[in-house]
């Protein structure tokens, strides 16, 4: 019996009649069926083939039956030595689509670079421009065409008018040569916004205090801290950054436990940063990393936190000294960081007295004058040291009082060193070392406290106070004495500190949600104006002139009312006190002016005896009494 | 005739006035005081370039025609007079 097995390919549908076909079934001589492949006619591939039933074999009978261990080969470890471990192994795994690489090369395309030689262009087929005849009879035909004679009339003309006016002048001359550019006067002062740094933490904390790179000016070092007193919220992250000026988004570096109020000052030699709040000042070495590279240990550092530090300069470059609110001024080496060096105390009764000391905020060391510094007191009061005094007690040589709050920046002025600027309470002030009774200048009260100044590098005349009401003040006295030139609102939270870079053009401020504003101050505020540096040291003269007139006159009325108070009775002067306030300062001021008015009548009179000549000398100090006049006058609220 | 040749000379006679030509619209030197390869060279320069800044004048305003042409060079000064078939080419020496 013969069957047919037909063989379909899977998936394709069965056809309608699958025995539709009558098969031919060949026989191999032998009897052994073969097999013929045929293609219905629905496009299926079948396989026929025919197989006895007899040939089938015994039927399959399938059965479950539980696995079998066949074999049980143990790992060998023995059989690793025949290997050696191969390492790299450089074998690509990988499982993507493969890919094929070809060339084609596309048809050329032929080029060649030729020059032209221009020869006589332009003439007439039947002229031959070597053959001298032909030329000229062409040239003489052209000539007598009418149209050529009026033509070159016309040109003439015109061409003689230009020729004339070169002649008469050079037109061409360029005037105002040998000036130099530009009055930059007639600008008006002007400052922009140039970037934004924010403080990446989430808990925002005040940008203390900022500086700049001393080379190149591309970095800027800011520290954060909380300057509420012991209520930093946990969690507030105590890193200072240092930010490159092209990247606003992310700081360069973070100094990792550098909470620090105080400056972070990169050295002049050295890429360390010495910065504290803590009251030891540490030391960072920006080349090592972020963590700190040299701590000063507690017990010989300061007992409250630092407020100023300020690097030195000698020779090593490795000596800074640091001020604090516990009263103390302490020299640091870094390299032996563990003890200070010196230590002096601000005690202006002269005695050492640590319970007598005033807190130190600010710190100010200019290094064309070495042994002397300055450091501002929590108080109000500026003390001008000496380093080199032989005894502690001469350390301190004098003190300026006329703040009324702690002085939060003290900086001299960087072309009259001899004038300083200071800045606290709602004022700010210039002094002059010489006139230690009072400042010479003085900004009008502000309605915020005023956080940080510093002057212009580039002109003496020009400086810079920040606001608590987020204001940063430009102010130029030899433009403007009543206010100042320029008041920008740079952010509505408070400014807390400023620093100017070298080139006096760019100025950063930090504020109390530590954002960072970078600004970039107009020309006209930057570079030295004409005259400039005569008229400030003139303005500063004058004033410290009128001051110490001032100052005389009050000693002198001083030493009066000593006399006077010690002639008098005691009740009589018990007597005085309870009488009406009104009156007695209605008193004063009219014995003042009786004395201004005599004095005026003496010089008068004396102006009359004596030659012309000295009548400008007169009129000069007629000017001054009038100053005090009209400063009396006016009360404290008269500026300069 | 007689008029072209006294302007050309009076031309000429002014101070510092080094050369001058007259140029056809094809560029062929009609009448010059200049060397001829000099002559040859300036003419074929300058005629390029007048053209070119006619054509840039009346590109940006087809009402406007370019008058006169003059460059300044460190040695000395070339004016051209164009016309609608001629070029009146002056070479000064501005004395500054």
């Amino acid at each position: 019996m013969q069957m047919q097995l037909l063989d379909r390919f899977p998936g394709t549908p069965a056809p309608s009649n699958p025995r539709s076909r009558p098969m031919e079934t060949g026989r191999w001589p032998g009897g052994a069926p073969h097999p013929t492949p045929s293609l219905s006619s629905a496009m299926e591939i079948v396989y026929v083939y025919v197989k006895k039933r007899s040939e089938f074999g015994k039927q399959c009978n399938f059965s479950d039956r539980q696995a079998e261990l066949n074999i049980d080969i143990p790992p060998n470890p023995e059989l690793a030595e025949q290997f050696v471990e191969r390492n790299p192994v450089d074998t690509g795994v990988q499982c993507s689509v493969s890919m094929s690489e070809h060339e084609a090369n596309t048809e050329r395309f032929e080029m060649e670079t030729r020059g032209v030689n221009h020869v006589e262009g332009g003439w007439p087929k039947d002229v031959n421009p070597l053959e001298l005849e032909q030329t000229i009879r062409f040239r003489k035909k052209v000539e007598k065409d009418e149209n050529y004679i009026n033509a070159i009339m016309q040109l003439g003309s015109i061409m003689e008018h230009c020729i004339k006016q070169n002649n008469a002048i050079d037109i061409y001359q360029e005037y105002f040569d040998d000036e130099e550019a530009a009055e930059m006067m007639d600008e008006a002062p002007s400052a922009k916004t140039i970037n934004v740094f924010r403080d990446p933490q989430d808990i925002k904390r005040t940008a203390t205090h900022l500086s700049w790179h001393p080379d190149g000016n591309r970095k800027l070092a800011v520290a954060y801290s909380c300057l509420d007193f012991q209520r930093a919220p946990a969690g507030m992250s105590s890193d200072s950054y240092i930010w490159d000026l092209e990247n606003p988004n992310k700081p360069e570096l973070a100094l990792k436990e550098a909470a620090s109020l105080c400056p972070l000052l990169p050295t002049p030699v050295l890429p360390f940063t010495p910065s504290c709040y803590a009251p030891a000042p540490a030391c960072w070495d920006t080349r090592k990393g972020s963590l700190v590279a040299e701590l000063s240990t507690i017990e010989f550092s300061h007992r409250d936190p630092v407020y100023g530090t300020i690097w030195l300069q000698s020779k090593t470059g490795t000596e800074c000294f640091s001020a604090s609110t516990d009263g103390q001024v302490m020299w640091w080496d870094i390299r032996k960081i563990s003890e200070p060096t010196e230590v002096v105390v601000m005690d202006i009764t002269r005695k050492e007295q640590l319970e007598n000391a005033l807190g130190a905020i600010s710190l100010e060391f200019e290094s064309t004058l070495p042994t002397k510094f300055m450091v501002g007191t929590e108080q109000g009061i500026v003390i001008s040291c000496n380093r080199k005094a032989k005894t502690s007690a001469e350390k301190i040589v004098c003190t300026f009082s006329g703040h009324h709050g702690p002085i939060y920046a003290l900086q001299r002025n960087p072309f009259y060193p001899k004038n300083f600027l200071t800045v606290g309470d709602w004022t700010a002030r210039i002094w002059s070392e010489d006139s230690r009774e009072s400042s010479i200048m003085w900004t009008k009260y502000h309605m915020a406290y005023l956080t940080d100044g510093a002057w212009s590098p580039m002109r003496p005349a020009v400086f810079f106070t920040t606001k608590m009401d987020g204001t940063l003040d430009i102010w130029d006295f030899v433009l403007k004495q009543c206010d100042p030139a320029l008041s920008l609102k740079v952010c509505d939270e408070a400014l807390f500190c400023l620093r100017v870079q070298d080139n006096g053009c760019f100025i950063a401020c930090g504020s109390q949600l530590g954002t960072t504003t970078l600004l970039e101050v107009s020309q006209g505020l930057s570079t030295l104006q004409r005259n400039e540096k005569n008229i400030a040291s003139s303005m500063f003269e004058r004033e410290t002139r009128r001051e110490k007139i001032l100052e005389a006159r009050h000693r002198e009325m001083r030493l009066k009312e000593k006399g006077k108070a010690e002639g008098k009775d005691d009740d009589q002067r018990d007597e005085e006190l309870v009488s009406d306030l009104q009156a007695m300062v209605g008193a004063a001021e009219q014995e003042f002016f009786d004395i201004i008015y005599t004095e005026l009548k003496k010089k008068e009179a004396d102006a009359m005896k004596r030659k012309p000549k000295i009548q400008e000398r007169v009129a000069e100090d007629q000017e001054a009494e009038g100053d005090e006049d009209t400063l009396e006058a006016e009360g404290a609220e008269e500026e300069t | 005739m007689a008029e072209v040749e006294e302007t050309l000379k009076r031309i000429q006679s002014h101070k510092g006035v080094i050369g001058n030509m007259v140029v056809n619209a094809e560029g062929i030197p009609i009448r010059t005081t200049l060397d001829n390869s000099t002559t040859v060279q300036y003419a074929g320069l300058l005629h390029q370039l007048t053209t070119k800044a006619r054509s840039t004048v009346r590109d940006i305003d087809p009402q406007n025609d370019l008058t006169f042409l003059r460059i300044r060079s460190k040695k000395h000064e070339i004016m051209v007079a164009p016309d609608k078939e001629y070029l009146l080419i002056v070479i000064q020496n501005p004395c500054e």
